[in-house]
């Protein structure tokens, strides 16, 4: 069975913002780009699941610049067969142009199973996989917690407001990753080894015109300037007095 | 030019975060100068007229025997009948669980621009410009749409519930909308409570968070206490949910929840950048910490620097006292 994991490449949770001289994008330099966190337990829920089934093959698929080879090999590491690379340089592409993209790809390779982030930990958009499963014309699930393949029906669990929903959902599918739904595995020597021999295809790709448009990239108002009100536990009845009397919350 | 708003319900209640964007909507329509038009998925009509006290006009109410629980393409089968029977500018979805799944379904089959957990909402110049934190928070995101319909989702707490008008009652009229429910569909099969009918952390109006600090899964007794005489939620950070001490549920942070509560107590938690992602939009922050250097005092409004294990039980004797 085939399967798709669709991978972007991210700033590192560390990377220091700054706003570019267009005012609305990100100033890309000094920044390290890594895989989406979440996209990691998209890549290791592919890789068990051909595992356990003892055959099949796990196609990675990112849409970016010529950056995000590195990420696409790194997966190819992990355990992935091979890649797709969809060359765009532009930097604003919108989640809906991008799951159009990615779903005019997908839709030739027919898998029973697409895998996805919940969301990008750049800009948390949670979007695209919902987005492509429309496009697609699949069931979908998002931000899965717990997965669990029997024949070919996914039992998968994900977390609500005060509880979990449990779901089954017949494949072909896509689904969306939750931090907790596996650990995903670091590369092994053998497996960086390996990466160097897969291929990573490139198509040109186009993405249209945009449903969003950027107005603006601005750093958070810093918050009011805080205050120690004290040390240890002498200093409860102030605090207690300034969050009754002061900020009203208690 | 009508607002529409996508209220939830879940056994037949209405979701208080759909207030929420009930609110921001009747805002929104004293500039487009259209009716909040509210539209419902569910099996049977959970007293959808009251919506008339949170804003609503008018209730689209879309009813099938399926949607007894969440289904996504349901849902989002039903939201596009209803964008193409009213024709809105704005479309807003509370950014919940159901709500993050849902908008981007409905964005896709309306071929629309959506921006997601939104903290504000501003009409400049006859367009609406959503704010959205990015980056984890360390930026603030500005967009506007180019199409004829917006679609928002927004943060939880992040935007006020309006005063209820007593006795103000919205039209109700049902929906018509098609989808076959014998395609192949994702199945919720049960709906299991995990945090044993608790607030949930996105939603709640105080959290007391842990972490390292705490030293370990059995003092959070401690926490619990204050919790529980503050009417708060529990919540921690990944260091502990990653030790096993706490589940993932209540994990705080880029990785976790994003929490916009009213008060935020952060408990042997050090304050890295992942974890402030999650909770800097609290309304107010207090930190408890031995390390006067540690990165939370500079979002706390209130700090008190010392052994934990000292503060806590202090402050929990002090605010029963209130009571
Ligand atoms: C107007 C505008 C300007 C923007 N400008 C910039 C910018 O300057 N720099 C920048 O970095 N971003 C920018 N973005 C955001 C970003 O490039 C797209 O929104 C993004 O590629 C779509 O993904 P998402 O973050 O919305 O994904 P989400 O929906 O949050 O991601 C969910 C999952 O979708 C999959 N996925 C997402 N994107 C890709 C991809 N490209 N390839 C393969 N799989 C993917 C992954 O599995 C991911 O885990 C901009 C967005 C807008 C609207
Ligand atoms: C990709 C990525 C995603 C991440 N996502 C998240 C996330 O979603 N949420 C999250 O929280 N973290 C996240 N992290 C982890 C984050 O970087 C930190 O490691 C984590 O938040 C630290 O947790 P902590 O504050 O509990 O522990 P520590 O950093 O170890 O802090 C413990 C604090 O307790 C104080 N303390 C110790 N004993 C006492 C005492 N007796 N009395 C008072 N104070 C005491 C110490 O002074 C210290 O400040 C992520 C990291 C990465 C790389």
């Amino acid at each position: 069975m085939l399967q798709v994991v669709c991978i972007k490449q991210v700033p590192d949770t560390e990377t220091r913002v700054k706003v570019a001289g267009d005012g609305r994008t990100l100033d890309p330099a000094g920044v390290t780009w890594v895989m989406n966190p979440f996209d990691e337990f998209a890549v290791e829920g592919a890789l068990q699941v051909k595992e356990k089934a003892g055959a099949g093959e796990v196609v990675v698929i990112s849409l970016g610049g010529a950056g995000v080879q590195t990420t696409l090999r790194n997966s190819l590491a992990m355990g992935a067969d091979r890649a797709i690379h969809l060359k765009n340089e532009t930097a604003s592409p919108d989640s809906l142009s991008v799951a159009k993209a990615l779903a005019a790809a997908i839709k030739e390779l027919n898998p029973q199973l697409v895998w996805l982030g919940k969301s990008a930990s750049d800009d948390d958009a949670a979007q695209v996989g919902p987005m492509l499963s429309e496009l697609l014309g699949l069931p979908c699930v998002t931000v899965a917690a717990s997965f669990a393949l029997e024949g070919t029906t996914a039992k998968v669990e994900r977390e609500i407001e005060g509880g979990r929903e449990q779901i089954e959902v017949p494949l072909p599918a896509v689904i969306t990753c939750d931090k907790g739904l596996n650990q995903p595995r670091y590369p092994s020597l053998k497996g960086i080894m390996a990466a160097k021999k897969k291929t990573i295809e490139e198509r040109a790709t186009d993405l249209g015109s945009a449903h969003v448009e950027l107005v603006a990239l601005e750093l958070p108002p810093a918050r009011a300037a805080g205050r120690i009100v004290g040390e240890g536990a002498a200093a409860v009845s102030e605090l207690v007095r300034a969050l009754r009397e002061d900020a009203k919350v208690i | 030019m009508s607002i529409l708003v996508f209220v939830e319900q879940r056994d037949g209640q209405v979701r208080s975060v759909s207030r929420e964007a009930l609110g921001q909507a009747t805002a929104l329509a004293a500039t487009f100068g259209g009716p909040v038009v509210a539209v419902c998925c569910a099996a049977a009509d959970p007293g959808l007229a009251a919506l008339g006290e949170a804003g609503a006009e008018q209730v689209l109410f879309a009813q099938h025997e399926a949607f007894a629980s969440y289904d996504g393409a349901g849902y989002a089968a039903a939201v596009a009948a209803a964008i193409a029977s009213v024709n809105p500018k704005v479309v807003l979805f509370a950014g919940s669980s159901m709500g993050r799944d849902l908008a981007p379904r409905v964005a896709a089959k309306v071929d629309a621009g959506l921006a997601t957990d939104c903290t504000a909402l501003v009409v400049d110049g006859g367009k609406l410009v959503a704010t959205r934190p990015v980056y984890a928070g360390k930026a603030l995101q500005k967009v506007s749409f180019p199409g004829a319909v917006a679609l928002a989702t927004l943060r939880p707490k992040a935007f006020a519930a309006p005063e209820a008008q007593a006795g103000k009652t919205a039209a109700v009229s049902a929906l018509a909308f098609t989808w076959d429910a014998s395609a192949p569909r994702a199945k919720v099969t049960a709906v299991v409570g995990a945090s044993g009918g608790k607030v949930d952390l996105t939603e709640a109006e105080a959290i007391v968070a842990g972490g390292r600090g705490m030293k370990g899964p059995e003092h959070f007794a401690m926490l619990e206490e204050l919790a529980g005489v503050l009417g708060a939620s529990v919540g921690a950070s990944r260091a502990v949910v990653d030790a096993g001490w706490r589940g993932h549920g209540e994990q705080v942070g880029q990785t976790g929840k994003t929490v916009s509560p009213k008060l935020y107590i952060a408990v042997g938690i050090s304050g890295a950048i992942q974890h402030l992602a999650g909770m800097s939009s609290s309304r107010c922050i207090v930190a408890i910490n031995k390390d006067p250097e540690a990165p939370i005092f500079k979002v706390a409004d209130y700090g008190i620097v010392g052994d934990l294990f000292e503060v806590l039980p202090a402050l929990t004797a002090a605010i029963k006292q209130l009571h």
